[in-house]
Order: C-alpha cells, then sequence, then structure tokens
C-alpha cells in the first residue's frame, strides 16, 4: 500500500516534469501540485493587482475648459458600448497572461496587444467624450488609464527580460515601438487628447525646445566624456591623484540641481560681463551656459569613476603578458587596458546620458530651454496637460536612450565577460 | 647564453633576489625550482626587464640588457605566463599576431606565421584562429598562450608557471609537448616551476633557489644524487629518489643481449615504466623492442644497479 502510493508520487512528478520544461520556476509544492500552465507567477499577481486598481480607477478627465478642475469618468461611460467590451475582453487576456506562467514571448506579445488596445482607445474616447464643435473642453488620461499603461509596462519589461533577447532584437524592438507611437500621433487618432490641443497650439515652440533639450543633455554628456575619460586614465595611472578627484567630484553631485544652477547665475554673468569675446560665444549668467556647465559638473563623477572602476577591472594576467611582450605604455593603453574598460565606460555614459536628459528639464528655471519650459509654464498656470507635454517626451527620450545605451554596453563586452 | 651574474633586486630594503649567479646555456632548458617567495619569479622577469635589478648585471648572448631599451628586448624574447594572459578581446590569431604586429611584420607574414603556430600546437588553423580566449579549453588555452611567446621566433622562452592551471594529465601532455617543440626549434627556454617533478621532467638544468638565494644550479641527476642541501633533498623526497632517477632515462641506453619471456616495452620508454611494469608482471627481465622488433632484452638487476644513488 505504501509503496504503491509512493509509487504514484513519483509518477505524477515525472508527469509534471515532462509537461514542464520550465519546471524550475514552479518551486512551490503548490505548484508542483498543478499542471504548470495553470501555475502563479509571482510578479505577474502583483501586476495583475495593479491593473485592477486601474480598472476601477477613472479611465478618462473632462473639463469644460484647460484650467478648471474637470469631473472623472469611468472606464464603461468613457466609450461606446462596443469598444467597452472590446477593451475589457482585451485587458481580461492580459490579466490572465500576467497571472499564469505562460511562456514570456507569449506574455510579451499579449502585454504588447494590451498597451496598443489602450493606447488607441484612449484617443478614441477623448474623440467620444468631446463634444461636437466644443473647442475649449479638453479631455485627458484619468488615472485609471496611467496604473493601467504602468502595469503592462511593467508586463512587456519582465517578458523582455526573461527573454535574455540579443542586442539587436532589443533595439528593434525598440525601433518598432517609436514607429508605432508615430504612426498613432500621424494618424491623429489622439488629436481629442488634451495633451496634443496643448501641443497644437505651441508646435512650433515644442520642436524648438526639443532641439534646445536635445543639445543641453547630448552636448553636457559628450563634453564630460570627452574630458572624464582622460580624467579617468589619468587618475587610474597616478594612484595619488584618484581619491582627491573622486571626492571633488563627489561633493560636486551631493549639490542640488537648482541650488548649482542658481550659484552658477553669478560667476558666469562676471565672466561675460568682464572676459572679452565670452559673450560672443554666448557665455551668459542666466539661459544655455550655465545649464550646460551644470550638467557637465553632474556628469563628471560617474564617467570619471567608470573609467578608473573599469581600467582597475582589466585583467592583471594580460596587462602583464601586454608588458612582457614588449608593448609600451600607449600601446598597452590604447590596445589592451581601454578596449577591455570600455563597457564599463559605456556604462558610465549611459547613467549619464539618462540622468542629464531628466535633469535637463530644470535647465528651463535659468532660461536655458528645453521640454522643461513646458513643465514650468503648466506648473505656472496649473495646467496639467501643458505639464505633461514636457514631461512625457522627456521620460520617453530617457527610456530610449537607455535601451540603446544598454544594447551598445551588451553588444562592445565581447569576451569580456568571463 | 643567458649570463646572470651576481644579480641582486631589493624591496625595501630586503633582497628578495640574493646575488644569484647563473648560466644558462643555448638552446637548453633550465628550469628553476623553488616555494613561493624564493624570488624565482623576480630572477625570471629580470631576464626581460619587467624587473630591474639593484646590483649586478645580464647579458644575452654577451650583450648586457642594461642597454636595450625594455619593449625592445622584450619582443624578442618570448613571455608565457600562469593563467595564459591572452587578450579576452582578441581572437586567437590576433592574440597570437601580437608580437609580429608590434614588429611590422606584414599581414601575409603574419598570417601564415599564425597558421604554422596553430598547426605546431596541434590546433587546427580553419576552426581556431577566430575563436575569442573564453570559448577555449584551458589547455588550449595555454598552449595559445605559448604559440603567442613563440611568435616572433625568439632565441629565448621564458615562462612563469606555465602549467600551473591544468589538471595533471593535460599538464603532462603540454610538457611533452613543450619538449617536442624545444628539440625541434632549439629555444633557450627558462622555466619556473614550484614542482620538481616538473623540474625533473624538464629541465636539462635545474636551479633551486630558496629565500632569493640560489641553493643548486645542476643536471637532474646531479641535483637527485646529490642534493646540495638538506631542503634540495626535502624538495625531492627521499622515497621518490630512485624513481626519478630511473624516469631521467630510457630503456635504449640498457638494452642487454639475450631474450625474455612476456610482453616486450618500446626502447623509447622510460627505465620508470619498464621497472613498473616488470613488478606489476613478477618478472626479472622483458623483452625490448624498437619499430615492432625484438632487440634484447632488459633485466631487473640492471635496473637495481641504475636506480642507486649515482657515484
Amino acid at each position: 500500500m505504501v509503496l504503491g502510493k509512493s509509487g504514484q508520487a513519483a509518477r505524477a512528478t515525472r508527469l509534471v516534469t515532462v509537461i514542464g520544461v520550465s519546471m524550475s520556476l514552479a518551486d512551490t509544492a503548490d505548484a508542483h501540485a498543478r499542471p504548470t500552465w495553470l501555475a502563479l507567477d509571482k510578479l505577474g499577481v502583483l501586476i495583475a493587482i495593479v491593473a485592477a486598481v486601474g480598472v476601477v480607477l477613472p479611465f478618462a478627465l473632462f473639463r469644460a475648459n484647460r484650467i478648471v478642475p474637470g469631473e472623472t469618468i469611468m472606464l464603461p461611460a468613457a466609450l461606446p458600448l462596443p469598444l467597452v467590451f472590446l477593451l475589457a475582453a482585451v485587458l481580461l487576456a492580459g490579466f490572465v497572461a500576467a497571472l499564469l506562467r505562460w511562456p514570456a514571448w507569449l506574455k510579451l506579445a499579449t502585454g504588447f496587444v494590451v498597451l496598443a488596445t489602450l493606447f488607441v482607445l484612449v484617443g478614441l474616447a477623448a474623440s467620444y467624450l468631446t463634444p461636437e464643435g466644443e473647442t475649449f473642453a479638453r479631455v485627458s488620461p484619468g488615472a485609471g488609464f496611467w496604473v493601467l499603461a504602468f502595469a503592462f509596462a511593467l508586463l512587456v519589461t519582465d517578458a523582455l527580460t526573461r527573454l535574455r533577447l540579443r542586442p539587436q532584437y532589443r533595439v528593434a524592438i525598440l525601433v518598432a515601438v517609436i514607429l508605432a507611437m508615430a504612426l498613432l500621433l500621424w494618424s491623429g487618432l489622439w488629436n481629442d487628447l488634451s495633451m496634443l490641443k496643448e501641443y497644437a497650439s505651441r508646435a512650433q515652440a515644442f520642436w524648438s525646445e526639443a532641439q534646445t533639450h536635445l543639445l543641453l543633455a547630448f552636448g553636457s554628456v559628450a563634453t564630460a566624456a570627452l574630458v572624464g575619460v582622460p580624467l579617468g586614465m589619468v587618475c587610474y595611472k597616478v594612484r595619488r591623484l584618484r581619491a582627491g578627484v573622486l571626492n571633488v567630484l563627489n561633493i560636486v553631485q551631493t549639490i542640488p540641481s537648482i541650488a548649482l544652477f542658481g550659484l552658477l547665475i553669478a560667476p558666469l554673468a562676471w565672466v561675460a560681463a568682464n572676459v572679452p569675446g565670452a559673450k560672443a560665444i554666448g557665455i551668459s549668467g542666466i539661459g544655455a551656459a550655465p545649464a550646460l556647465l551644470a550638467l557637465f559638473a553632474y556628469s563628471l563623477l560617474p564617467i570619471v569613476s567608470n573609467t578608473v572602476v573599469g581600467l582597475l577591472g582589466v585583467s592583471p594576467a594580460a596587462i602583464d603578458a601586454a608588458r612582457g611582450m614588449g608593448m609600451t605604455r600607449w600601446q598597452r593603453l590604447l590596445a589592451v587596458e581601454l578596449p577591455l574598460a570600455f563597457p564599463v565606460i559605456l556604462t558610465g555614459i549611459r547613467i549619464v546620458l539618462v540622468q542629464n536628459i531628466g535633469l535637463t528639464t530644470i535647465a528651463a528655471l535659468i532660461g536655458g530651454g528645453g521640454f522643461g519650459v513646458f513643465v514650468f509654464q503648466g506648473i505656472g498656470q496649473t495646467a496639467m496637460d501643458l505639464v505633461l507635454l514636457g514631461a512625457v517626451p522627456t521620460v520617453a527620450l530617457a527610456f530610449a536612450a537607455a535601451v540603446l545605451l544598454d544594447a551598445l554596453v551588451d553588444m562592445t563586452a565581447r569576451g569580456a565577460r568571463p | 647564453m643567458i649570463e646572470i651574474d651576481d644579480v641582486s633586486r631589493l624591496y625595501g630594503g630586503v633582497p628578495v633576489v640574493d646575488h644569484v649567479t647563473l648560466t644558462i646555456q643555448p638552446r637548453t632548458i633550465c628550469v628553476v625550482v623553488g616555494t613561493s617567495g624564493s624570488g624565482k619569479t623576480t630572477l625570471l622577469r629580470m631576464i626581460n626587464k619587467l624587473v630591474n635589478p639593484s646590483s649586478g648585471s645580464l647579458r644575452i648572448d654577451g650583450e648586457d640588457i642594461a642597454g636595450i631599451p625594455a619593449y625592445e628586448l622584450r619582443r624578442r624574447i618570448g613571455y608565457a605566463i600562469q593563467g595564459h594572459g591572452l587578450f579576452p578581446h582578441r581572437t586567437v590569431g590576433q592574440n597570437i599576431a601580437t608580437v609580429p604586429k608590434l614588429l611590422g611584420w606584414d599581414k601575409a607574414k603574419t598570417a601564415d606565421r599564425v597558421d604554422e603556430l596553430l598547426t605546431l600546437f596541434q590546433l587546427d588553423p580553419q576552426a581556431f584562429r577566430d575563436r575569442l580566449p573564453h570559448q577555449l579549453s584551458g589547455g588550449e588555452q595555454q598552449r595559445v598562450g605559448v604559440a603567442r611567446a613563440l611568435a616572433a621566433k625568439p632565441n629565448i622562452l621564458l615562462m612563469d608557471e606555465p602549467y600551473g592551471a591544468l589538471d595533471p594529465v593535460i599538464r603532462a601532455k603540454a610538457q611533452h609537448d613543450l619538449l617536442a617543440i624545444q628539440r625541434k626549434l632549439g629555444t633557450t627556454i627558462v622555466l619556473v616551476t614550484h614542482d620538481m617533478e616538473e623540474a625533473i621532467q624538464l629541465g636539462h638544468t635545474i636551479a633551486v633557489m630558496a629565500h632569493g638565494k640560489l641553493l643548486q644550479s645542476a643536471t637532474p641527476t646531479e641535483i637527485i644524487g646529490h642534493p646540495a642541501t638538506p631542503f634540495i633533498a626535502e624538495l625531492i623526497g627521499s622515497s621518490e629518489r630512485p624513481f626519478r632517477l630511473l624516469a631521467l632515462s630510457r630503456v635504449a641506453d640498457h638494452i642487454e643481449p639475450g631474450v625474455a619471456e612476456g610482453a616486450p616495452i618500446d626502447a623509447d620508454a622510460s627505465l620508470r615504466d619498464a621497472y613498473a611494469d616488470m613488478l606489476w608482471s613478477a618478472r626479472s627481465a622483458m623483452p625490448v623492442t624498437r619499430h615492432g622488433e625484438i632487440v634484447g632484452r632488459l633485466t631487473l638487476d640492471a635496473l637495481a644497479k641504475l636506480a642507486a644513488r649515482p657515484q
């Protein structure tokens, strides 16, 4: 009797093992009892809870004009009935995909379908809720939409992480998402959303501020890399310099950003007034010059310290072999040390680029321009849609930069990983 | 010829290499043996100026190396180290081509040399040339490391514990291959190890070091038979002495006329293998073959005499 029972259990275990190749994920006793496709996914449960909260929060926000407080509109009232059913069905599929231990690619595909549906339908909801011929009324996405979008974005990123895609494929997915967003904007589906109405009335300013934003963020990182990498190399070679330089940069890093922007006004104004030619090349107390300088200062520490750490991490055996074979100092640095440290240096540049894209918004405070202009105008006018017009592109830009540079780091780490 | 003349190296006033004088004959293998901290690696690194002597001088073929720029000297001397030190971001082919590239060889000549060396080390050039070091096994990495050291046809090869990271089976094969390659190329090899077994197996001469001093420099037979200090005797191991002595000679040199029963042994085998075989099969003599033909016999009596302490 006892024998029979244990035999049965063994057979059941075997059966489960045959069904689920990814048994290593199902590690609880509970999960063993169920077929794997029914087993619960730990992070998925969290995603589903967040998404459930999103469903009961208002899907859209309606206001008579751009600055009055609005009325919240729940999901069933936000769309024509057939579309409500469509969204419900898609969301249900999304719940199931999040909760269960499905293969990662299936979760990814479902996540993208849910996000695409949400994005298209929020545009349609805006058109549906805006009264005919009404130009002052504003419809914006409600808390429910944002929470749902966040939940399924989490599902997508989690699935992407699990898939461990090659860097080339990750970039391809990024490009596809950018193209899809461009198509959505170009198609006019979102034209009735409040954020795009804000855009429509200041399209020209939007693109010129976008240009300034990119110039400030990328320009500061590029100059910081040009200065920081050689400085890091010097700190690596000259040990006595290392602690001092890194400590100074550490202190710079701790200055609050608004304070640093402000602190630079006085010295730069003095330079503009007293150094001949300084004004001619655009240096002044307020504007782009102090913004660029502050962003540059913030960028130095991660770049210098990553350069030092990267160089220190190069295998001592490889360096000894390089010396022993008769490479000169420079040959060693260029042919062995820098290439091997490059992925780490690039990681530093990635941190700084993502950081600076966000930080550049604050440059608007001292007249530096960039997307921050809309954020601060929006705060001043209590027009949240205008704040979003500045914030959403900034977040999207930072995200795209992170994905792109992560892929680049992986591609350059050839052979450097053990 | 490498002449090390009364060389010392001090770190913070403490001698790591202490008045060492040693001459290494051309086309021979000299193994420097010692425990860790004996100064053997520092001595090796002075030959290619990775470490400069505090006093004394080193000459290569009569030329004082103090007058040669370090990078120039190093390009003339092969250098292979423990853990191979291959450049992880470069392919096997690029790794081997390092010194030829530094010397400005043209591309075709370098490529030919890379393929020649890969073949010499029994690695198929087609399959290995474009691989990265982390895609190779430990033994293959080690072979590429030595191939890289030999790329520019140096007269001298320095090896620092080259087989330290290998398992015993692969190490034995690597040692065997090194002997064959040294015979073929006639390279002068200075090899550092802590393993006396390896030293006896590879060295034409063995230099034993302790606490920075050179204790004895002699042939393996001499070192085994007449260790200069108790420390050297301890390194050899008293119970191992006769067998190590037998391992140094080949059957071919001790063939007697006559016949014997049982399985024959090849003339190229070592006396140690022959001795083990005879004890195991409980015989007092065994036939010896060369190219498959019986040429004589080997007796247990003869082996017993050969295993005795040399006079």
